[in-house]
């Protein structure tokens, strides 16, 4: 996809907090079709990124854009609005809510209803569909009705995530979507969240993850962060195959995807 | 969806209107004593309604709520002692919006804030009026407040009435209205778009805001229905007792509202109106039988939050799923 539109471009971002540099010079690019991985050593400055690129904090220097304009500590809300969602590394739910309204809170706001103060939610047949659709592809069609925290941790996550992809994005921010979950769900859930957004229409993926059978596996282009800066931005196959590079960033830590590829 | 929710609603509007019913027929069937209790239990039906979409629904616990009963109050005593407006839609529309207008920059500041900082914040609103209208003695008459005269009621000021007969008669009908109408805007609130924010909100406000729920403005719009609801039940409280007086705002009257829609229950739509209902009466029974009332008052309280945290309302839920079981 070399003719797809550039979505999200950050240029020489940089983010001090007094003395301490989180973000040096970051300048990358995701275009639509892609999944980018964003990869490094705890501390390497992922976080900080993920604030960035949503919006959250506002960069030192540089510049952040998001389909152009420039989003630079705009918030979650616009955000939101704009077509940019984000999906929480610890599970972010409404605990006394059921699955059909926590999805339903996402589908109200996208639709610019946050306002209706007389119309009953319940009885919207409309809602009520966009709620099963959504609910259906993400396998949580049978417990519309379940309050959230009686829900499993994996179906938890789901919903977490589910209710992210109701607002239809354009892009999808991923904090490591599998932590938590156990090694042999992670790449159902994987799966799970691609085809998901291919039937959302999402057009490109962030994706935050430790995992590199996952990243290796489901990557378009990997972006490594060391100390702040971007070390390599590269397609799997050549990532894994620069063993500086993989000694840097995942250690020994390689599974055998990753191998393969290798 | 499940049959269990329809049938249930079913269940709950039959127990609605059947309390209406009851309320409507009340002054002929009861004693003349119980039936003016019934009318500050009106008011802070009515004021409760409002102050848990903020605290049950939005998840915000104000203690400075008598703030707003205050002034519902005291803008009923000026308009009808000092301005001469006697009629009691004029002053009750006067007196909400004054309210409102009041609330917006509490809200503004408190809404900033969250848990503890919020209740807190609340709370210094409160005893800031309060002081002012026991210090601003010509403005406000002090200690001893402000006389409310009766109001007309759609123009008609029922003179051939003595003053019970106009409480437990008209006065009575027009704030059984009043409650009726306000409960089921409310309903109609709690259950809209925007109440699914408000519980949003309440649940998580970090996943909110991400969902596109703008956390503060929908904070301080809940913040401002609820002084429009306790204004209200101000001016019921104050027409009721023919006078304003600055305990109104003292903070053990905000305790009281929190009190009121804790022993009904909080986390249910109807809690906040058992809650003032049964406050009301059991708080004269008690106030009959001994003189350490309060201190039976406080007991009470301590059970439920205690033994049945969720009032009331939660009590009676457990126990209809109960016998729906069998």
């Amino acid at each position: 996809m070399s003719t797809a539109s550039t979505l999200i471009e950050t240029v020489d971002v940089g983010k001090a907090y007094g003395s301490f540099v989180a973000l040096d010079g970051v300048t990358l690019s995701v275009k639509g079709g892609e999944l980018v991985s964003i990869v490094g050593p705890n501390g390497a400055g992922k976080t900080t990124l993920v604030n960035v690129l949503t919006g959250l904090l506002k960069p030192t220097r540089g510049v952040v854009r998001f389909k152009g304009d420039d989003i630079a500590g705009i918030g979650p809300v616009k955000l939101a609005k704009r077509g940019m969602a984000r999906a929480f590394q610890l599970v972010h739910i409404f605990p006394a809510m059921t699955v059909a309204e926590t999805i339903g809170v996402a589908i109200v706001s996208q639709t610019g209803r946050s306002l209706d103060f007389f119309s009953s939610v319940r009885g919207d047949a409309a809602v009520r569909r966009r709620v099963e659709e959504v609910a259906g592809i993400f396998g949580l069609a049978g417990k519309l009705d379940s309050e959230s925290r009686l829900l499993s941790q994996g179906e938890k996550k789901l919903l977490d995530i589910a209710s992210a992809f109701a607002l239809v994005p354009e892009v999808i921010l991923l904090d490591e979507p599998t932590s938590g979950v156990s090694s042999g769900d992670k790449h159902g859930i994987m799966k799970t969240l691609i085809d998901a957004a291919e039937r959302a229409g999402v057009k490109a993926i962030i994706l935050v993850e430790h995992d590199m059978d996952l990243v290796a596996e489901y990557s378009s282009r990997i972006v490594a962060l060391q100390g702040g800066k971007v070390l390599a931005d590269r397609a799997p196959a050549d990532f894994f195959s620069d063993p500086e590079i993989v000694a840097a960033i995942v250690g020994r830590k390689v599974g055998k995807v990753a191998r393969s590829l290798a | 969806m499940s049959g269990a929710v329809p049938q249930r609603r079913g269940l709950l509007l039959a127990f609605v209107a059947v309390a209406i019913v009851v309320l409507a027929a009340f002054p002929h069937i009861a004693a003349t004593y119980y039936v003016t209790l019934v009318l500050p239990a009106f008011a802070y039906a009515i004021a409760l309604l409002g102050f848990n979409l903020l605290f049950g629904t939005t998840g915000l616990l104000s203690f400075g709520h008598a703030l707003f009963v205050a002034i519902g109050a005291y803008c009923a005593a000026v308009l009808s002692s000092r301005v001469g407006v006697k009629s009691l839609e004029l002053i009750l529309l006067a007196s909400s919006v004054a309210a409102v207008v009041a609330a917006l920059p509490v809200a503004l500041l408190s809404v900033r804030y969250v848990r503890i900082f919020f209740g807190i914040l609340t709370l210094a609103f409160g005893m800031l009026f309060h002081s002012f209208l026991f210090k601003f003695y010509d403005l406000t008459g002090g200690d001893t407040g402000i006389r409310v005269l009766r109001p007309t009621i759609l123009g008609m000021d029922f003179k051939e009435l003595d003053k019970t007969a106009f409480l437990i008669g008209p006065f009575y009908y027009a704030c059984l209205l009043l409650a009726v109408v306000l409960g089921v805007v409310m309903w109609r609130v709690v259950h809209s778009p925007f109440g699914l924010h408000l519980a949003a909100i309440r649940e998580n406000p970090i996943k909110a805001e991400y969902l596109g729920v703008r956390v503060r403005r929908f904070r301080l719009l809940a913040f401002l229905i609820s002084a429009f609801y306790c204004a209200i039940g101000g001016v019921i409280l104050a027409v009721n007792t023919g006078q304003a007086d600055p305990e109104l705002a003292y903070w053990t009257h905000s305790g009281e509202l929190v009190f009121m829609t804790v022993l009904g229950g909080f986390a249910s739509f109807f809690g906040p109106v058992v809650g003032a209902f049964t406050f009301v009466f059991l708080k004269s029974e008690l106030m009959g039988l001994t003189q350490y009332w309060r201190f039976c008052l406080g007991a009470t309280l301590a059970v439920i939050v205690i033994v049945f945290p969720r009032g009331l309302m939660g009590l009676a839920k457990d126990a209809s799923r109960k016998a729906a079981k069998r």
